[in-house]
């Protein structure tokens, strides 16, 4: 990347200050995985069909291929290294997981979900998950998963 | 047990080929060919781009010969002068900057010769597209039982059939990619991939190296199917001459479209039946013709046919069976292997030939398969006598019962402006290589005794996302009476683990799993302590025997013996094709939209005996994404073609399955232990992508009185065939 | 590539008087689509509006709503008061891609985007919106049905920017939305129908089926005569003279005419005493 057409950019990454320089075509998911070296969001397709990118910008999940980098300067953004593991065990544990690409993004709009349950009242939750492409699970243990997340959210 | 690296999947810590930190590397890219067939006339570079500054690789820079290395040597690792399909490798290009490689890949200009593609195998070529033999088959199989020309000249009834399945897609969420790099005189390659040792031996191969001189390491796999069980062979050598030229690392990782348009896809079909039948729906005669597309290149395709044609039969007595199968060559980009791997198309097409049979007959589809479901002691198309002892019409009868059939079928099929149907799928599929493959393989596993008294399980078949670390660990730690955390599944890198075969034909489990148990018997007999439940003292055993040996290295090993009683004949294809058959029956109901022709799938009902469950969880997500992706192969996938090469090469184009696209898939399990299979299980992996397509179009057929034959059933295709009123005066028509 | 981001609406219209192939960029939902292998458009220039707060803003006032140039989908699903005074937004919102996506697209970047298989812009039709655009020069409201010239060609020189949506509430009686997709979520209509009914009268907007979104005038003329209708065919003639469907990689024309025709009169049956 030249110097002349670098773009300096600070935020908010998972909770903390963070500035970088990015090439003025980095997408965020280039800014995160290769300028930051967090990988856990993954090109699944590079158009924001399969949702494996997704992570939180100003508190929404977005397709992290399709947000430009130099537009994130000032914003909060999270990524799935910021999730709390122990949020996430409902999900291992009723197969919500097999080969993991899809996953990240799955357990972001998840844990989002599991965030603002007053979405449920206008949302189902298939359709909340409808732009995360998986291939393996067939869906049930992902929903199974995330219901499970809700009704111990619900008693905590 | 939980998925053992479930967490690290969750929290994105799981990293993949392209997650992986690399120095001082290069990006490699591929120029394809633009054209079906002919000569490359010229290959051109253009201005602008300093060509100085790139590593460019040809055919010329072989160091072996010019073949990946499979079945046959047809395919050029990059075409020398010559393609057979549009999107052929031709050129290599690496650089250390992404976009200047980008850019570069499209500076170069590939100029080919056109000659005639043959692009249609359904028709007999023409002899200006003559490409392989005389007629361009790649291979003709034959599966013969009985005297069908007879049996359908006295039978009473015979029903005539053309089916046609279309190709398919992986979508492996992870696209493929390897790195390649020298660790001293060592080729490394890693990378996503199902088979480490096919990788192995076409990198020894076609560069000329020794199995001491080449290493592959399978990094976490984001998804497989089949779809990376050959091609990444190609990939591999691909970054190995681009590494070996440059002297650096290089990672070639394809993007979402270069994938999907570039590798291999499921063989499309087309299956003709010819069946006699008594008038109560006796099975007297089955006369099958089987015809693939396998594309520019042999690949997988014969093995393909030869499952595909096995299965074609269904799981049905009948005396009088003749299957002939034929694999053609054409222009197409290479098909491969593909969950399923023949027997989804057959299977449809037979399944959805029952249907058309039964409503000939005026009897219930279930009924049908009631009266023709192998029994004990009768045999299969190929001849071989199934006695496993499974109750195959209750597997059906589960599944009637759970999917309310009998009520739903009766239902009234008309409210307002949608048409509801059921339908069912009764199946079987066989697990592990067929005939003596799994002997040719001499698949061996290893299991370690660690200084610190925990084992270590040795094996190259690889996690995928189907469970392989988590069932491995379960087998070992229950068969030598550990806990999980005693037990460390290392992860399958040449150097280090032994071939135990390929991570395909729903053999993980049920073969490999087998060898683990055995060998952690071998383990234990060397230490030579106690009883099986015993994990205590064989820790305590395997730490003393590293004190007295130090530096030593405690291993038990277990090789492939095949079970008894299994005779196949590979010249008549006559025997015993598999050790063990899953047997399952699936229900369907479908709701049509009248208005825009949808067919949406509102109930899935999927009920299989597999021997034993290995893990509940496990075994379910096997089941029900094997049934999402047969939906989708079913309903929505449409691979659109140009020129034998994929038009819609876009997730946006092509269109896979989302969660508001299927309904709960319910799932319920039978178990009939097979006494070779690990804990008595049958392979799970394939089954359920057997039975979705031809369920849920018996369940089109049932809500609209329509005979569909084709899939995907889109609803423009189902437009073509049903002329459904929507006026108030036809809502009480089929 | 360069990219400009100013901070007022003022300065990116400056800006832009001098730079005419500018991009303008907002959500970049439909921009970013395969980035990594678009390296030509590299070396262009870009202004990203996305700092203008100027243009956020969603409001209702004389009695008309006024969506920002960067309101977004979701903006809309959530805005108080929105599925009762405008159903068909947020009908439509709740059918583009999926949550990721209406997060980030706008109904300005929908607009100027200018696909004929367009989510937002048939139900801003249906409701008469109009566009509004700024230059320096000053500010121009174009209607919206009056804002495609062809394919991928609109009323907008390269100097205006569009700032803001104007819709007129009204009360309506008919306002239905059908998105007909390849599957049930993330997908490009096949065919997409605004239908809406007030005092203004009937407007048919369609998707999909036409180089561009456009409105069915002789489908309007149809049914503002209360021309009898017994069946979809009888809407045939009118289909024909108001769109010319085609085949395409997701779609062919048959089947869009005879499911344009068959979702008019399923959804027009139970409204209009001339269908039967």
């Amino acid at each position: 990347m030249s110097d002349k057409s670098a773009i300096r950019v600070s935020f908010t990454l998972n909770g903390a200050p963070a500035t970088v320089e990015i090439d003025p075509a980095d997408r965020l998911l280039d800014v995160l995985r290769e300028r930051l070296g967090l990988t856990g969001a993954k090109e699944g397709c590079g158009e924001g069909e399969c949702g494996a990118c997704t992570v939180w910008l100003d508190g929404l999940p977005v397709n992290s291929c399709l947000v430009p980098g130099y537009q994130v300067r000032g914003a909060r953004v999270h990524t799935v290294e910021s999730l709390d593991p122990s949020a996430l065990e409902p999900l291992l544990v009723h197969g919500a997981t097999q080969c993991g690409a899809c996953t990240p993004g799955v357990a972001m709009t998840a844990c989002w979900i599991v965030g603002h349950p007053e979405i449920l009242a206008s949302h189902s939750l298939r359709e909340l998950l409808a732009g995360n492409l998986c291939r393996c699970t067939g869906y049930d243990g992902i929903v199974a998963g995330v219901q499970a997340a809700l009704d111990a959210g619900a008693r905590a | 047990m939980h998925r053992r690296e479930g967490l690290a999947k969750l929290t994105g810590r799981e990293r993949y080929v392209d997650d992986l930190p690399l120095d001082d590397f290069l990006w490699g890219a591929t120029v394809r060919s633009p054209a079906p067939r002919g000569r490359v006339a010229a290959v051109r570079f253009g201005k602008g781009v300093d060509w100085s500054q790139f590593v460019v690789v040809d055919s010329q820079d072989l160091p072996g010969p010019n073949e990946i290395l499979l079945i046959e040597r047809d395919q050029p690792v990059l075409a020398a002068g010559y393609v057979r399909h549009v999107h052929e490798p031709v050129l290599l290009l690496a650089h250390r900057d992404r976009v200047a490689l980008r850019r570069a890949a499209l500076a170069v200009t590939i100029d080919v010769a056109a000659e005639p593609a043959a692009l249609d195998f359904r028709v007999p070529p023409r002899p200006d597209q003559i490409q392989y033999g005389a007629d361009n088959v790649l291979k003709h199989l034959r599966i013969e039982k009985g005297d069908v020309e007879r049996a359908l000249a006295t039978a009473p009834v015979v029903v005539e059939g053309v089916y046609e399945t279309g190709a398919q897609e992986h979508v492996y969420l992870e696209p493929q990619g390897m790195i390649a790099q020298m660790d001293g005189d060592v080729l490394v390659v890693r990378g996503s991939m199902q088979c480490p040792y096919y990788v192995v031996k076409a990198l020894t191969h076609a560069l000329n190296r020794d199995e001491q001189h080449v290493r592959v390491v399978q990094t976490p796999t984001g998804g497989g199917f089949g779809g990376k069980e050959e091609y990444p062979s190609t990939i591999a050598l691909h970054a190995a001459l681009l590494a070996l030229k440059s002297g650096r690392p290089v990672k070639l990782v394809y993007d979402r479209a270069e994938d999907m348009a570039a590798t291999t896809k499921r063989h499309p079909a087309r299956v003709r039946h010819r069946t006699g039948v008594t008038r109560d729906g006796k099975l007297v005669a089955q006369d099958i013709e089987v015809v693939m597309d396998g594309g520019a290149y042999v690949t997988l395709s014969p093995v393909v046919l030869s499952r595909g044609i096995i299965h074609a039969a269904g799981p049905y007595a009948c005396e009088h069976v003749r299957i002939a199968g034929r694999a053609m060559f054409t222009n197409a980009v290479p098909f491969g292997a593909f969950r399923g791997f023949g027997a989804p198309q057959t299977h449809f097409a037979g399944e959805r030939h029952m249907d058309v049979v039964a409503h000939r007959l005026g009897i219930d589809p279930a009924e049908l398969r009631r009266r023709n479901l192998l029994r004990d002691g009768e045999r299969t198309a190929t001849g071989q006598v199934v006695n496993d002892g499974t109750d195959r019409v209750a597997v059906l009868e589960r599944a009637l019962a759970m999917a309310d059939y009998d009520k739903k079928r009766a239902a009234n099929k008309a409210g307002g402006a949608t048409r509801r149907g059921i339908g069912i799928a009764t199946f079987h599929h066989g697990a592990g290589f067929t005939g003596s493959g799994e002997v040719m393989l001499s698949s061996r596993v290893d299991v370690a005794g660690l200084p610190d008294g925990r084992i270590e399980v040795l094996s190259a078949n690889i996690e995928m996302g189907q469970g392989t670390i988590t069932v491995f660990t379960a087998l070992a730690a229950a068969r030598l009476g550990l806990t999980p955390d005693d037990v460390v599944v290392a992860e399958a890198d040449t150097a280090r683990v032994p071939n135990s075969g390929p991570t395909v034909a729903s053999r993980t489990s049920m073969v490999v799993g087998r060898l683990v148990e055995r060998a952690c018997d071998d383990l234990r007999r060397r230490v030579n302590t106690g009883g099986r439940g015993d994990g205590e003292g064989l820790k305590r055993a395997i730490m003393d025997w590293h004190r007295a040996h130090p530096g030593g290295r405690l291993v038990g090993s277990a090789t492939y013996e095949r079970p008894p009683g299994i005779a196949w004949d590979d010249h008549t294809y006559t025997g015993d094709a598999y050790g063990a058959f899953a047997w399952a029956a699936y229900v369907a109901e479908v709701e049509v939209d009248l208005r825009t022709y949808a067919t949406r799938v509102t109930d899935f009902v999927a009920v299989q005996e597999i021997g034993k469950v290995l893990h509940e969880t496990f075994a379910r997500g096997q089941v029900q994404g094997g049934v999402a992706q047969g939906i989708g192969w079913a309903l929505l996938e449409d691979c659109k073609w140009q020129d034998g090469a994929m038009a819609n090469a876009q997730l946006t184009n092509y269109l896979i399955p989302t969660t508001e696209d299927l309904p709960p898939i319910r799932v319920a399990f039978l178990e009939n232990p097979y006494a070779y299979g690990a804990q008595g299980a049958k392979g799970l992996g394939e089954l359920p992508i057997d039975g979705p397509a031809p369920a849920v179009l018996n369940a089109v057929a049932d809500a609209l009185g329509v005979e569909p034959t084709m899939i995907p059933l889109t609803p423009e295709k189902l437009m073509a065939i049903a002329d459904l009123g929507l006026r108030n005066a036809d809502s009480n028509n089929p | 590539m360069t990219v400009h981001q100013p901070g007022t609406l003022r300065e990116a219209l400056d800006w832009i008087a001098g730079k005419p192939e500018a991009v303008p960029v907002a959500g970049a939902t439909d921009l970013l689509v395969h980035w990594p292998a678009r390296v030509a458009e590299y070396d262009r220039d870009y202004v990203d509006l996305s700092r203008i707060a100027e243009l956020k803003a969603i409001a209702f006032r004389d009695g008309e709503l006024v969506l920002g140039a960067l309101a977004t989908y979701w903006d809309v699903i959530h805005a108080g008061r929105m599925k009762e005074g405008f159903p068909l937004l947020v009908a439509a919102a709740r059918q583009v891609g999926a949550v990721q996506i209406q997060a980030r697209g706008t109904w300005a970047g929908n607009i100027v985007n200018a696909s004929p298989a367009a989510d937002g812009v048939p139900v801003l039709m249906a409701y008469d919106a109009v566009v509004v655009l700024a230059s320096r020069a000053g500010q121009e409201d174009v209607p919206l049905d009056r804002f495609y010239t062809g394919y991928k060609r609109m009323r907008r020189r390269p100097d205006q920017l569009v700032v803001a949506i104007r819709i007129p509430w009204r009360a309506h009686d008919v306002a239905i939305f059908e998105k007909v997709g390849g599957r049930r979520a993330q997908a490009i209509a096949k065919v997409g129908l605004a239908i809406a009914h007030s005092a203004a009268g009937w407007r048919v907007v369609a998707a999909s089926v036409a180089p561009t979104v456009r409105r069915c005038t002789a489908i309007e003329r149809l049914l503002t005569d209360g021309t009898p209708v017994r069946g979809p065919d009888d809407l045939l003639p009118a289909i024909e003279r108001d769109v010319t469907p085609i085949d395409d990689l997701r779609s062919t024309a048959a089947y869009r005419k005879t499911v344009m025709a068959r979702l008019l009169y399923d959804d027009l049956r139970g409204v209009c005493p001339a269908f039967s």
